[in-house]
């Protein structure tokens, strides 16, 4: 791989850890918290996942740039606009625009987030497996099955939500019309990003928008939850420009290893 | 929640052939009991294959009864083939 190619698919595959990283910490806000102890621990498990991903795509992205950074650096030493997250991933468990508190987290929130961010990512997974870049596409191997689970947890409660009780319903809906307008990001990437797909022989994530689609809108018809309408803002966390709430997010996670830099335990 | 009915949670590790009790846990159907017993008992790879069960399905025997269900065997060792005599060109067995 070129010099310049390897720059540009080390931007790639830290877009992909800092989304693996970034949902793993929400997720793992509910250990102690869950509705009931199995969620609890399925939750754990989800963001375990994904900080497994994380971890294995930092260290790519290290051994591609060969600049001294490593896992931690990469993950506990930036700010938030170096951060190349989905919006969606960086919000808080709840459709009120400024929630105050732990105690206004909603579970339905967390349930459509999973949802539509799994089914995505199994298509990309699916998509590198491809990749000309052997520990990228091993990776991409490994992470499918993970995500493959995510989707069948999020989307067999997704059902239970909608086709449940009258607020159960109600708190889906809500949450797929505040999380909906996130996912337009999907089909963007930056340039660099854009550039690696090219060099890997793998085609531009805004291929996947139409099966994604089809799977989203079937499982949220048998919910009996109404799509929204397309549109609404259009984030920007892919290039670094994100909401209010990726600091909290990074001010709780990187605040210990920065209290005790390169600390053991 | 609260009406959620128990399940009985069955695992087969990967030596074992038999799948073996390993706990309950109360889920709204089958199918969700089977999603919660893989986060919940198969989370350090201890099974390859889960069944889950109503626990009301299961006709369990009283305790009460202990004594005259098991205690009238206790007695009968010779129940046991140990004291049969294996003639030595049998070999092993």
């Amino acid at each position: 791989m070129s010099a310049v190619a390897a720059q540009e698919v080390s931007d790639l595959v830290l877009h992909l850890a800092d989304n693996a990283l970034i949902l793993a910490q929400r997720n793992a806000e509910w250990c102690g918290h869950g509705p009931i102890l199995e969620e609890d621990l399925a939750l754990a498990n989800n963001a375990l996942d994904l900080m497994g991903q994380a971890r294995l795509l930092y260290q790519h992205v290290a051994a591609l740039r060969q600049d001294g950074s490593d896992e931690d650096r990469l993950a506990y030493f930036r700010d938030a606009h170096e951060f190349k997250n989905h919006t969606l991933l960086e919000l808080p468990h709840s459709t009120a625009l400024a929630p105050t508190a732990s105690g206004d987290r909603d579970y339905a929130v967390t349930i459509v987030r999973n949802f539509l961010y799994s089914i995505f990512m199994v298509l990309v997974w699916d998509a590198l497996q491809h990749a000309t870049d052997a520990q990228l596409a091993a990776i991409a191997s490994k992470s499918r099955k993970e995500a493959l689970y995510h989707v069948q947890h999020a989307q067999d409660w997704l059902i239970r939500f909608g086709d449940g009780t009258a607020e159960s319903h109600h708190k889906a809906q809500a949450a797929l019309n505040h999380l909906m307008p996130y996912t337009q990001a999907f089909w963007l990437l930056g340039e660099a990003e854009a550039a690696a797909l090219q060099a890997l022989g793998v085609a531009h994530f805004s291929s996947l928008q139409s099966a994604w689609q089809a799977q989203v809108a079937s499982a949220v018809s048998e919910a009996t939850l109404t799509l929204p309408a397309d549109g609404g803002h259009v984030p920007q966390g892919h290039v670094g420009v994100h909401s209010e709430h990726l600091g909290f997010v990074l001010a709780e996670m990187q605040s210990l290893a920065r209290a005790h830099p390169d600390g053991m335990w | 929640m609260k009406e959620w009915p128990l399940w009985e949670v069955f695992v087969r590790s990967k030596q074992g052939l038999e799948h073996k009790h390993c706990g309950s846990l109360h889920a709204a159907d089958a199918q969700q009991a089977l999603h919660m017993a893989r986060d919940v008992y198969t989370r350090r790879q201890e099974g390859v294959s889960i069944w889950v069960l109503p626990s009301a399905a299961i006709t369990a025997s009283d305790p009460e009864d202990k004594d005259t269900l098991f205690e009238p065997a206790r007695d009968k060792v010779y129940r046991h083939p140990t004291f049969f005599v294996i003639p030595d060109d049998v070999g092993h067995m």
